[in-house]
């Protein structure tokens, strides 16, 4: 809903926003280069102008059979300015590796990890790469669509955690 | 004998030999709070390191809850997700349902008649009030007062029985539809939800009594759970949580829908950003639910509660049932769902915890190619390890309670 943030931003960088267009019931969206997002990003939150000062809603959508695979989604709006608009990137299958913007934004983190859970899709620089919903011996990521709706796997074991603070001694020390 | 007094040290200032001035050894702990634990909501686990009382630091392990919303709905039609979305927020689930529709609209282009905007505003306000509700005694119960939770809940409940009067179930009301809203208010509704309203906010205004100026939900409340407002809004906050840091941003007062732009009512802004504060917009916003309601039976007129459009609409029952037209038209919505435009659309509702988005793709089929639910309670879950950072363990239960941190839509 912001067609002069779109223009703003295509003027800024002409090379890494390679289409905007205005989607169904007016959502103004731009197309990112993979390389450029995290500087986007700080462009987008720190302009005066702009100022996506709010952690952007973050989710991709896998179009299996077309390239590129992913498409990450970040919804981004700002309080100050009140519009909202949304980037897509495209993330190819071969390196499915972007530049996290957890930086930029602190409420990004988990945004990110879900997207690495579901999709596969990992972030550079995240302080906490972890897998968000599945548990670490998980295998696969559930949301592709070559993941079955019916995929089972197998229990895993209890994992042993050692008790970090522990000292010498049977009951510690 | 005063003299000898006088030479007497008193006791804090011993000399640091004393056995008695040995401090007290301390050792970090981990403790591990849930996943099934009374204050942890739902199925949230806290891995706490603490020294002392004091929280050092604090990692939340999340997805006990996780049963595959997207994927589910990505396997179902267009209609059938519907009451996935009441199990996000199960106890205010008419604001998802408003919420995917809009989604859906969106990318179908389609008008909704005004009978339905009124009365998915009037259910959404209902439910805002439940939430609430349930959030203040909740948090009461939590804080040792067990009354507030008996009039919240009977107060809860008796909105939840017009709302079954309505949509036949307390829960999973499973009441909009894309286009409009699955049925209409029955006979002498209107009346009794106005004296429902009656009710509920004399309970309202009796856990006020007991609460607001209470010494010690005071004491644990205030100063407890800070977040500042750069903070908030760089986590993304939104809700009652955002707006008690001082950020006056809310979907219905932003970019209005439905009918929000007609209505008069007050968005109540915080500075704090506290524990009281949280509550304390709750408080208020249940009053300002009370008043839209109000304006909403006033303001609205009969008339069609669902678009006529006959791609996105169940034909009318006599059609099905005595013309071909209509039960082929019946048989095609049921069996292949809507034909959804291809194209994606971000659709965003204020729910009770703030901004609710659902960005929905569509490849032109009859299900859901993707369908992601940004649910305003991950952000505010996500901040909890920032915020209770060298604050007390107690004071980690009501910042759990006032953030109302849902499992259903945060672990979809």
């Amino acid at each position: 809903m912001s067609q002069a943030a779109l223009q703003k931003l295509k003027e800024r960088f002409p090379d890494a926003v390679t289409q905007t267009y205005t989607g169904k019931g007016g959502d103004d969206v731009a197309l990112v280069k993979k390389e450029a997002i995290a500087e986007v990003c700080r462009f987008l939150k720190e302009d005066p102008d702009l100022l996506f000062d709010m952690a952007p809603y973050i989710t991709a959508a896998d179009y299996m059979g077309s390239e590129p695979r992913f498409d990450l989604v970040y919804q981004m709006y700002s309080t100050r300015k009140n519009h909202r608009i949304r980037l897509r990137v495209g993330v190819p299958e071969s390196d499915p590796v972007v530049a996290s913007v957890t930086p930029v934004w602190k409420g990004a983190n988990w945004y990110e990890r879900y997207c690495w859970d579901m999709y596969g899709i990992r972030f550079e620089g995240h302080p906490d790469p972890r897998r968000l919903y599945m548990y670490e011996e998980f295998v696969g990521h559930p949301l592709r669509k070559d993941y079955s709706l019916r995929g089972r796997q197998p229990l895993m074991p209890e994992r042993t955690v050692d008790e970090p603070f522990r000292g010498p001694g049977p009951t510690g020390g | 004998m005063a003299k000898d007094s006088d030479n007497l040290l008193p006791v804090h200032a011993a000399p640091a030999e004393s056995p008695l001035d040995a401090p007290f050894p301390s050792k970090r702990m981990l403790v591990n709070l849930g996943p099934s634990h009374p204050a942890m909501h739902g199925t949230v686990r806290a891995v706490v390191e603490l020294d002392g009382e004091t929280i050092h630091g604090m990692k939340l392990d999340i997805g006990f809850l996780h049963r595959g919303f997207e994927k589910t709905c990505e396997n179902v039609t267009w209609t059938q997700v519907f009451p996935y979305t009441d199990r996000l927020n199960y106890v205010s689930s008419i604001m998802n349902n408003v919420g995917y529709a809009m989604a859906v609209e969106k990318l179908c282009d389609l008008e909704i008649p005004e009978r339905a905007r009124y009365l998915r505003v009037i259910t959404s306000e209902l439910h805002r009030i439940c939430d609430h509700l349930t959030l203040v005694s909740a948090m009461g119960l939590e804080l040792g007062a067990m009354t507030v939770l008996i009039y919240g809940m009977e107060a809860r409940d008796l909105i939840w029985d017009r709302l079954t009067e309505l949509c036949g179930a307390r829960l999973t009301s499973n009441y909009a539809r894309v286009g409009g809203v699955s049925r209409d208010m029955p006979d002498g509704w209107a009346e009794k939800v106005l004296r429902t309203l009656d009710r509920s906010a004399e309970m309202a205004d009796e856990i006020d009594r007991l609460l607001t100026r209470n010494r010690i939900v005071i004491d644990r409340t205030r100063g407890t759970g800070v977040i500042s407002r750069a903070d908030a809004i760089d986590y993304g906050f939104t809700g009652p949580c955002l707006r008690a840091s001082g950020e006056p941003y809310d979907v219905r007062k932003a970019s209005p829908y439905l009918v929000y732009d007609r209505l008069d009512f007050e968005i109540p802004v915080g500075t704090n950003g506290d524990n009281f504060d949280r509550y304390l917009m709750r408080m208020e916003e249940m009053k300002q639910s009370d008043r839209i309601v109000r304006q909403c039976f006033e303001q609205m007129q009969p008339g069609a509660i669902a678009s006529d459009d006959a791609r996105f609409v169940l034909p009318p029952k006599p059609e099905v049932y005595g013309t071909i037209e209509g039960a082929m038209a019946h048989f095609k919505i049921i069996m292949e769902g809507i034909q959804v435009p291809p194209g994606e659309a971000y659709a965003c509702v204020e729910a009770a915890n703030g901004e609710l988005g659902f960005y929905a793709v569509s490849d032109g089929g009859g299900r859901p190619y993707k369908l992601g639910v940004r649910a305003p309670g991950w952000n505010m879950l996500m901040a909890l390890p920032q915020i209770m950072e060298g604050h007390m363990l107690a004071d980690l239960i009501p910042t759990f309670d006032t953030v109302n941190m849902i499992g259903g839509e945060v672990e979809q």
